[in-house]
């Protein structure tokens, strides 16, 4: 019972923060077509200029609650600033090229990003715990927790529901729903493509940097945990359906949950229990839970 | 005129390969077995380039041919090349029919990642199983991987100094053959279909051939040659370590295969021979920003020179010899 808590507790924490950077990833593939690999490096980024602004703004002896905001305000800077610069710069010129192009190329922006990211801050660990500490503890079960991850859960939930409602309920979801559709009606019609595919590729920036900002005060950043971000959320996506919403909030639960399972009873094995789940989901539906079968064109 | 070039090209590169235990320094020597070695796991990134696929995960291969060496000599007393390059590249290929059956239904990004899943699985596997062997053979020593120890040539052990030498051209004749092999195949239908893959795929079901056949036959191919690469990489660097079957490994081979050019059977040749000084010098100067090199490299060939060195060669080379012609004709 005790270690089924711990589990599920794990899980659900895990999986919100998953959640967060999945839901960035399936976005941009969504929208662009792309399979952004970079989109863990933009994730390291993020926690790294949260760590690094919470460390500064308590430096300064500022109140610690501050930290919150700075954590806020990394994850804007990282998604202003990388969002814009990779679709407008690099991306741009490869609309409408072969998929394996598109990788190739945001793979070799995941690697400048992964060394700029040592070149700026270094490669020794930084630590800021005072967002999680802050918040105090309560107890399930006799075991401990911090408010802060009950903070992760609320936050991704909100954040994904803002997000459908943003997709559904808005001028700019159907927008945006009318261009994944059909690029060329949509610009035939008068919408700015161009216009769209900035916004929702910074905004996919935004969430992956969120997502790293918000996971910063509960482990301590080190140069390397972008790829398993990127690995890690395209086993969502995948498992979800790619470019669907509902897909990688159910796709995320399930590898934070496999994962909490496997750190606790198997930890040898944590990472091939998620890829052996990706795999089995795959071959029996190949579009994923959510996804839709997309029909070959000649 | 363009067939009679390419020859010449060829025989004249062959003679340059050929002397180059005689003219090199040791350290160069070492370098330029280690690229032929990794040339063969390109070639085999490149036959999917080439139809439009990327694999993040041939390093997987790789590490099955270096471990056949190492695990090889630690539990059969095995260290005849001739005998651990054949074995490297069947084990090579068997491990990619059984991962094959589930890749070639994928393509593109799933592909990619699927690719990239297994591979981690076996870097997983692997480094489990290095501390596992840590801990039951190597109690005592301070050693930190398996050991490939000094090849053999069919049973004859070549004294020390000359040990290079052969393995230089114990590895060259595999690359040659290799080369051979991939001509043949992309020159036979299957070859064909794959090329033909990258622009339209249900046509080539329309004309009767299966694509998942094709990408199948591909990617066992592309396993014996992974797996043959890495015994010899094994054999060269002498040292295996988990790290053959990381991401990092299968990066470096997607992105020699788009530096030398992909489209051509020599590229990847040259990009192997490239990269291996390029990362040389530098470790040399820059050792921190190493992968930022290779990004920047990388986006720079994508973006403005997509067919690599191999296509800068031959502009040039169609540039040179139309300047002949005009002379001949003036």
């Amino acid at each position: 019972m005790r270690l089924l808590t711990i589990i599920l507790m794990d899980g659900t924490v895990f999986a919100a923060v998953l959640f967060l950077i999945s839901v960035g990833l399936t976005l941009v593939f969504g929208v662009l077509r792309i399979l952004n690999v970079s989109h863990g490096g933009i994730y390291a980024f993020g926690a790294y200029m949260a760590t690094y602004l919470a460390i500064k703004i308590l430096g300064a002896g500022a109140s610690p609650y501050l930290t919150y905001l700075m954590l806020l305000a990394g994850a804007i800077i990282i998604g202003m600033v990388t969002g814009p610069i990779i679709e407008r710069v690099f991306l741009r010129r490869i609309y409408g090229s072969d998929q394996h192009i598109t990788l190739l190329l945001t793979f070799s922006i995941f690697l400048i990003l992964d060394d700029l990211l040592k070149l700026i801050w270094g490669t020794k660990p930084m630590f800021v715990s005072q967002p999680y500490t802050l918040l105090g503890e309560f107890s399930i079960a006799g075991i401990p927790y911090s408010w802060y991850q009950v903070v992760l859960i609320v936050v991704s939930i909100v954040f994904g529901g803002a997000l459908v409602w943003a997709v559904r309920g808005t001028r700019f979801g159907k927008i945006v729903v009318s261009v994944i559709n059909d690029r060329e009606i949509s610009q035939a019609i008068g919408i700015n493509v161009n216009r769209i595919y900035t916004v929702s590729f910074t905004l996919g920036a935004f969430c992956a940097a969120l997502g790293g900002a918000l996971i910063a005060p509960t482990i301590s950043v080190t140069p390397g945990f972008a790829l398993d971000a990127t690995v890690l959320a395209f086993a969502v996506i995948a498992i979800g359906g790619m470019g669907s919403l509902e897909g990688a909030a159910l796709g995320a639960l399930i590898v934070g949950l496999l994962r909490a399972l496997a750190v606790h009873l198997l930890p040898e094995a944590d990472l091939v229990v998620i890829y052996l789940a990706m795999i089995l989901v795959l071959v029996v539906r190949p579009e994923g839970l959510f996804g839709q079968v997309e029909l070959r064109r000649i | 005129m363009e067939r009679k070039r390419l020859p010449v090209a060829a025989v004249v590169a062959g003679l340059v390969l050929l002397a180059v235990p005689l003219v090199l320094p040791e350290w160069m020597k070492f370098i330029v077995t280690l690229a032929l070695a990794k040339f063969l796991a390109v070639l085999a990134v490149a036959l999917f380039l080439r139809a439009g696929m990327v694999t993040f995960g041939h390093a997987m291969f790789y590490a099955v041919g270096a471990y056949t060496v190492g695990f090889g000599a630690k539990w059969f007393g095995l260290r005849d090349i001739v005998l651990l390059v054949p074995l490297g590249a069947v084990l090579g290929a068997v491990v990619a029919a059984l991962v094959g059956l589930v890749m070639a239904r994928y393509r593109e990004v799933f592909f990619a990642m699927l690719n990239l899943a297994f591979s981690m699985m076996l870097y997983g596997v692997l480094l489990k199983l290095y501390w596992l062997l840590l801990k039951l053979y190597w109690l005592t020593g301070g050693t930190d991987g398996l050991s490939a120890g000094a090849p053999t040539f069919l049973g004859y052990a070549p004294p020390r100094e000359y040990l290079r030498d052969f393995l230089y051209y114990a590895t060259l004749l595999v690359a040659g053959l290799a080369i051979y092999g991939v001509y043949r195949f992309l020159a036979s239908p299957l070859g064909y279909y794959l090329k033909a893959r990258a622009d339209n795929e249900i046509r080539i079901e329309y004309s009767g051939e299966s694509v998942r056949h094709v990408i199948y036959v591909t990617y066992v191919l592309s396993g014996a040659l992974a797996g043959a690469s890495g015994v010899l990489a094994a054999f060269t660097v002498g040292h295996i370590v988990p790290e053959y079957a990381f991401w990092i490994q299968s990066g470096d081979f997607v992105f020699v295969a788009l530096l030398g050019g992909f489209e051509s059977v020599p590229g990847p040749l040259v990009g192997a021979i490239a990269f291996e000084f390029i990362r040389t010098y530098a470790s040399k100067y820059f050792p921190n920003e190493w992968q930022m090199t290779l990004g920047i490299i990388m986006l720079a060939i994508i973006l403005f020179r997509p067919g690599g060195l191999w296509a800068i060669y031959e502009e040039l080379a169609a540039r040179f010899g139309r300047r002949e012609r005009e002379a001949e004709r003036a």
